[in-house]
């Protein structure tokens, strides 16, 4: 297969940017994809940390994009899954470290070992996020069902369709809407908003939808991506799922119900929209 | 909570979901804009401090977008006129 560069992207700040790549990369990995994370979040890095290497870290992208490291030197080759690998940011170096020419260098190289390029943004819509989605062939914009990360996730689908290089080009470019955070609950009592109306307002079609939950904070606390260290959790199902379809799966997306509900409606939960 | 409080519970995701809707469909249509207001800014003021001395800070450049009529309003406070230019008016 081609390799697949994706930026996971959102705009606002803590709606889980960083833990659905490190999900979703896991995920994909753990299917036998050959997959790579980059951490674009030069000063305030955090990929290493959700995927248990932040003691591993010798080299950075900055050191790699300034020819200060060779890019086998940075890479950073996970303990439990062999085909997963992190490029972890630069924590001390300023932003302007990252030149453009070079991070297409580094994709480029990465494009000849990998099958999925996952480039983790910042929050933002500076330069790191520029970057972090310029050589991208697609995106997953992560979304809370909030109204100010509704509204950041609308000004990033315009920039996605802008300032990439494809969309430049005049090529296509894929945008998928991953919903995290999501309280089926709430949303039922008309307390959050629903699948239906993000989708309606974002208008791009969805790639999953991650319900709230726990096993994700617990995830993160030991440095493990949910999917391995929960397999089995709705969140950890969710985002196994998702990369199914990212990896060309048809498979419709089930909309979470309550935890109180019954038996049957938990086994047969109302169906949202296909991706 | 009593029965009574879940009745009148407010139910704030489609005032949420409105309150988008609408600013979404101002933010998309102005998407891009504020650049162009910028750039016309300072062209704008390139071309008239060619000719007399403007303070940067008293110019405003307003572009107004309606459903019939879009207006670029452009109000430049000027310093002190040429006299040549002056007498000219």
């Amino acid at each position: 297969m081609m390799p697949k560069v994706m930026v996971v992207t959102s705009g606002k700040g803590g709606v889980g940017k960083t833990t659905s790549s490190a999900s979703l990369g896991a995920a994909l990995a753990q299917r036998g994809q050959n997959v790579v994370l980059i951490d674009f979040d030069v000063g305030l890095r955090n990929l290493d940390l959700v995927m248990g290497a932040e003691r591993r870290v010798v080299y950075d992208l900055v050191n790699v994009v300034q020819g200060d490291a060779k890019l086998a030197q940075a890479l950073i080759r996970d303990k439990r899954i062999e085909t997963l690998s992190l490029l972890p940011a630069s924590q001390t170096r300023d932003k302007d470290a990252l030149t453009e020419d070079g991070v297409q260098a580094v994709i480029e190289e990465l494009k000849e070992k990998f099958d999925w390029i996952i480039c983790d943004s910042p929050a933002g819509i500076e330069k790191g996020a520029q970057l972090a989605m310029r050589f991208a062939d697609m995106a997953v914009v992560v979304t809370n069902p909030e109204v100010s990360s509704v509204r950041d996730s609308d000004r990033i689908i315009g920039l996605l369709d802008s300032i990439t290089l494809r969309a430049e080009n005049g090529d296509n470019f894929e945008k998928h809407l991953l919903l995290t955070r999501y309280n089926a609950g709430r949303a039922a009592r008309g307390e959050m908003l629903n699948v239906k109306d993000v989708l309606d307002i974002l208008a791009i079609p969805l790639l999953g939808i991650v319900p709230e939950s726990p096993d994700v904070l617990n995830a993160s606390n030991l440095g493990c991506p949910v999917t391995l260290h929960m397999p089995e959790s709705t969140a950890a199902r969710a985002y196994a799922e998702a990369a199914r379809r990212l990896c060309g799966e048809k498979l419709e997306v089930v909309e979470p119900v309550e935890r109180k509900a019954g038996l049957m409606s938990r086994l047969f939960g109302r169906k949202a929209a296909v991706a | 909570m009593s029965i009574f409080g879940f009745f009148t519970r407010t139910r704030s995701a489609p005032v949420a979901r409105d309150r988008l809707q609408i600013l979404l469909a101002h933010e998309r249509r102005l998407a891009g804009q504020s650049d162009l207001v910028a750039i016309l800014r300072e062209e704008i003021l390139a071309v008239i401090a060619k000719h007399m001395s403007i303070d940067k800070e008293k110019v405003n450049v307003k572009l107004d977008c309606g459903d019939n009529v879009s207006t670029l309003e452009v109000n430049v406070e000027l310093q002190d006129i040429p006299k040549a230019v002056a007498s000219q008016a």
